[in-house]
């Protein structure tokens, strides 16, 4: 399969990717990893008239301390994420699911900011994010704009994101000796979620138990209010939606939201 | 649009269409046939390479994006000596690591690449680390002890 015609542009900084984007506007789509995207593009499901690609874009690629934040570049990859000393320190959920992502392969090309921007409810990193309380930085025409990653998933596959606007960066609060846990359940090694949960503290996230990366406000109140782990845990799919396919009904997923949040949380100390 | 690619220490150079994937430049261009396609989606890892040293999947990296990058396939490898095996392709041989071969060079691409970030993974590390790469044939018992005894250690029975 191959995809459908496209002009290939390549960027060389944030402003220039910047540029190009505000030239194409809707037409064009940021090629970063291409792990996403590529796929769609070959089953035809995408068919941008222009891919820039921001892989060369120098100084996007890091970990770094800054105050009390852990400061992530947006085509830090996930290989790169697991195995970042500063990150296993400071921000260990991050660092874990990024070495649950996909396989060997997939963690050596695929970012973290073109898993964060293609906003797949299913994505395993978009809810340990959420977790962790992140902020999305993105750059445009107009300068830096921040976006809680709370605010960040408005649907499936639909971000706040302007055309011309660029991900750029995924700050987390240094959260070293915080209790996490992380679980997901797949039939097969390399597959999507069908439902995961991350675990950071108190804060409870779920991966496809809605059409984007959710939190277990139920089980957070209860775990505030003093509740034990199970009884928070059977509240973990109260208010959600998850969808309803063949293999995995609705009643099934949240099923397995409960399961998976009590597994999850005995995981994560204190 | 023009797209140079060192493959396997030689730089490949040719005009291509801007949606050409690496894996068929590889084959097309380069002439190199080792890499496979199978599923075609990013699944089976049939057309592992590797690109800066680390394995990827060819069928879902564009020839563009490789362009003044490294490549290397199945071809590339080569042991100590002139005409010699690689420790891997060795150890694939010595422990019947494969029966139709169609996954073989994408399994010991990826096995590479395993054994350069973990140099004595024990067997589940193995399993693990080659999650991307499907095979039909074996049942994946050779194959792990393979990756074993290419890294030293007790192949298994």
């Amino acid at each position: 399969m191959i995809p459908a015609r496209f002009t290939y542009l390549r960027a060389s900084s944030v402003d220039e990717a910047i540029a190009m984007l505000g030239q194409y506007g809707d037409e064009a789509k940021v090629l970063a990893g291409g792990h996403s995207l590529l796929p769609l593009m070959k089953l035809r499901l995408a068919a941008p008239e222009v891919l820039v690609d921001i892989t060369s874009v120098e100084g996007l690629r890091y970990v770094r301390h800054e105050g009390g934040d852990i400061a992530i570049g947006a085509l830090t990859r996930y290989h790169d994420l697991h195995g970042d000393p500063v990150l296993a320190e400071h921000a260990p959920l991050l660092a874990h699911v990024a070495g649950e992502v996909g396989d060997q392969q997939v963690r050596h090309r695929g970012t973290i900011g073109g898993s964060l921007v293609h906003a797949d409810p299913a994505a395993d990193l978009s809810a340990a994010v959420l977790a962790s309380d992140g902020v999305l930085v993105v750059s445009g025409p107009g300068g830096r704009r921040e976006i809680p990653a709370a605010e960040f998933f408005l649907g499936p596959f639909t971000t706040p994101l302007l055309p011309d606007e660029l991900l750029t960066e995924i700050r987390v609060p240094a959260a070293a000796g915080t209790g996490w846990g992380f679980e997901k359940f797949r039939r097969r090694a390399i597959d999507w979620a069908i439902v995961g949960v991350a675990v950071s503290g108190t804060a409870v996230a779920l991966i496809n138990m809605a059409g984007v990366p959710v939190r277990a406000a139920a089980t957070e109140r209860a775990l505030a209010e003093g509740a034990s782990l199970a009884d928070a845990a059977a509240l973990a799919a109260e208010g959600t939606s998850p969808v309803e396919e063949p293999h995995a009904s609705a009643e099934y997923r949240a099923h397995l939201a409960r399961v998976l949040t009590a597994r999850a949380l005995e995981q994560a100390p204190g | 649009m023009k797209v140079t690619i060192e493959v396997n220490g030689r730089g490949v150079s040719d005009e291509v269409e801007d949606r050409t994937l690496l894996v068929h430049f590889i084959r097309d261009n380069a002439g190199l046939t080792a890499t496979n396609v199978g599923c075609d989606t990013t699944s089976c890892g049939a057309c592992t390479v590797l690109l800066d040293g680390e394995s990827v999947k060819s069928c879902t990296v564009l020839a563009a994006q490789a362009e003044g990058h490294t490549v290397t396939t199945l071809e590339g490898l080569s042991g100590e000596h002139e005409g010699e095996l690689h420790p891997v392709q060795r150890a694939f041989r010595d422990q019947h690591g494969l029966q139709c071969g169609f996954c073989t060079p994408g399994m010991i691409m990826a096995s590479v690449s395993l054994l350069a970030h973990n140099p004595k993974p024990a067997r589940e590390e193995i399993r693990r680390g080659l999650e991307g790469n499907l095979c039909r044939c074996t049942g994946y018992h050779n194959i792990v002890n393979a990756v074993a005894d290419a890294s030293g250690q007790e192949a298994g029975r």
